[in-house]
């Protein structure tokens, strides 16, 4: 095993207030995809960032890379949010997302791993435009670059997908399903189309109002009882002519 | 033969060295425009050299009279060097306050720093009191320093506390400026005639000021500084994306622009202490440096202290032309220069710089 991520009790608390508690999951191992789900404000920003090592809070959150201790160093977080104002080139901020914690000099090898991240998320036409004169689906796209070009073990996403067109969404999540199981990177991703999560997870963590509700096996998880409990919907899961399952929702839920 | 896609691949690698090449040569332009400058600037005084004999006199020709050598060497360089160094300070000042604190309105002169500073500089000149009063000779440098430098940290940390944007860290800078000045002119009303006729003097700016041991240290603080920004570039230019994406990429946010703030108080606060206010080079050096090279660190910065040194250099010859055999105080063309300039470059800039 490569590298592997376990939460136990792990909380945020933002001053007095608990934002986010009793998380806890089984062990996340490489190659494996794990869906963090729940309504807005529910608390999945928090857990992010308090697995990245930008919050603090209780609880243990235990990072491995071939059976040594990880630091938040390995950790690679792509914020949900991508508005920026500088006039950075896409290129440059791939590449200096690269450089970080290295010394100044650019290397080929460097200026290869972009090329081919760009080329990877077809984004090499914009390689030279400023991220400000970005739509937010490609602020999105370079962002997840940024990320990617880091050579994470553990890959945190918020979101990635939000401003993607339905092409772009399927691209992407296939992507980042592919280099999960290809370098073994154990992945956490926010994603609210829960279509989208039964196509790339694996597993699922379910968060509401900043308490865990469960974490499991996808088909195990997603079930009409969670969308009535967590979304307040009444819905269905049905298998489609190739017997994928999706979720079809009916309503707000009817009492 | 190479596919479309690796030949694709070679394009944009190749693209990017190109305008790795292209503000190499940017640097270079503005370090010619540098030289010329210092050059035409150590020409002009009330006697006034061409190019040429500045030029024999640099390089200590026997054909240069002593008297020519004795005017450039020991009486324009001082002064000459203080535009550029200054000019450099105040400038790369700018650049890191607008990346820490990622607002393009900051600079020591809008944020407070240079009126903190007036302010210092006047309760030594008015009252003689000095913050360290064992410093007798330099009191009035030290007590611009300290005050400027508490400025500068005062804006630091409250721009950490929870909730504060950037708009709320420019009215802050104005309610410093506002509370200096306000200050300042108490000071004023209470000094004697003689008195406020110095802090007049001082609050204009003046390189006339300069000395050898004022030119020293104000190297000293520039030559210490730049490395330790260089040394952070890439940390830096990661800053421009947003906190939260630097501090996923490992940058440590809070300490990088604690030491940032620290080392940029002492780059504002100590040319301010020994020239005066000189506003606007904080503020237009690195909107010009951005236009021209962009904002990464490893040429945004050194193109950030060229521009303002050529900009101060450029502004001490302006000041010295106006009248011929006038020296006009520095502090008072800046801002007269500086501010059509700066909205002439955001007005024909078509390419967005902030």
């Amino acid at each position: 095993m490569v590298a592997s991520l376990q939460l136990h009790q792990v909380g945020v608390r933002y001053g007095k207030q608990d934002v986010l508690s009793g998380i806890t999951t089984p062990l996340l191992k490489g190659g494996e995809v794990t869906a963090v789900i729940g309504p807005n404000a529910a608390g999945k920003s928090s857990l992010f960032r308090r697995i990245a090592g930008l919050l603090d809070g209780p609880g243990q959150v235990r990072l491995d890379y071939r059976g040594e201790a990880l630091g938040s160093e390995g950790v690679c977080y792509m914020p949900q949010d991508t508005s920026v104002n500088t006039v950075l080139t896409v290129y440059e901020s791939v590449l200096l997302a690269r450089k970080q914690g290295t010394d100044r000099r650019v290397r080929d090898d460097d200026l290869e791993a972009v090329d081919q991240l760009l080329s990877s998320l077809r984004i090499e036409a914009i390689a030279f435009k400023g991220l400000c004169e970005l739509s937010g689906g490609q602020r999105q796209l370079v962002s997840l670059a940024q990320t990617l070009v880091r050579d994470p073990k553990i890959l945190l996403l918020d979101e990635p997908t939000s401003a993607l067109d339905l092409n772009r969404q399927v691209e992407v999540l296939t992507l980042i399903r592919s280099l999960s199981r290809e370098r073994e990177i154990c992945v956490m991703i926010a994603i609210h189309d829960l279509n989208q999560v039964m196509r790339v997870a694996d597993r699922v963590l379910v968060i509401d109002a900043g308490t865990m509700v469960t974490c499991g096996p996808v088909s195990e998880v997603i079930t009409p009882g969670l969308l009535r409990q967590v979304y307040k919907v009444d819905g269905r899961i049905e298998r489609c002519s190739r017997l994928c399952p999706h979720v079809m929702i009916d309503g707000p839920v009817s009492h | 033969m190479a596919s479309p896609s690796a030949l694709h691949l070679q394009t944009a690698r190749g693209a990017y060295r190109a305008l790795v090449h292209r503000k190499k040569l940017m640097l270079l332009a503005l370090l010619v425009v540098l030289t010329l400058s210092v050059v035409a600037d150590l020409g002009l005084g009330p006697a006034r050299y061409s190019m040429r004999e500045v030029v024999l006199a640099l390089v200590g020709s026997p054909e240069m009279s002593r008297q020519i050598s004795v005017v450039i060497w020991d009486i324009r360089m001082p002064t000459a060097l203080m535009a550029i160094i200054v000019g450099a300070a105040l400038s790369a000042a700018g650049a890191q306050m607008q990346t820490i604190l990622n607002n393009p309105l900051a600079s020591p002169f809008t944020l407070g720093i240079s009126a903190a500073a007036s302010f210092g500089a006047s309760l030594a000149l008015v009252f003689g009191v000095g913050i360290l009063p064992w410093a007798v000779e330099y009191v009035v440098s030290i007590n611009a320093l300290i005050m400027a430098m508490a400025a500068a940290l005062f804006i630091h940390f409250m721009s950490q506390r929870r909730g504060v944007t950037v708009e709320t860290i420019v009215l802050l800078g104005i309610t410093l400026v506002f509370t200096f000045n306000a200050l300042l002119a108490l000071v004023q009303y209470l000094a004697s005639e003689q008195a406020l006729g110095a802090i007049v003097f001082w609050t204009m700016g003046s390189l006339t000021r300069a000395t050898w041991p004022k030119v020293a240290i104000t190297s000293v603080v520039l030559l210490v500084s730049l490395p330790l920004f260089m040394r952070r570039a890439w940390a830096l230019t990661a800053l421009r994306l947003g906190e939260d994406k630097a501090a996923s990429f490992g940058v440590n946010v809070r300490w990088l622009r604690l030491e940032t703030m620290l080392i940029v108080s002492l780059l504002a606060a100590v040319p301010v202490a020994f020239v005066g206010t000189i506003g606007f080079i904080g503020l237009v050096g690195p909107h010009i440096a951005r236009m021209l090279i962009g904002e990464d660190q490893r040429f945004f910065l050194p193109a950030s202290v060229l521009s303002g040194a050529a900009i101060l250099s450029l502004t001490s010859v302006i000041s010295k032309s106006i009248v011929p055999g006038t020296i006009f105080p520095i502090g008072i063309i800046t801002a007269l220069v500086g501010v059509p300039f700066l909205f002439s470059l955001i007005m024909s800039n078509r390419r967005r710089s902030w």
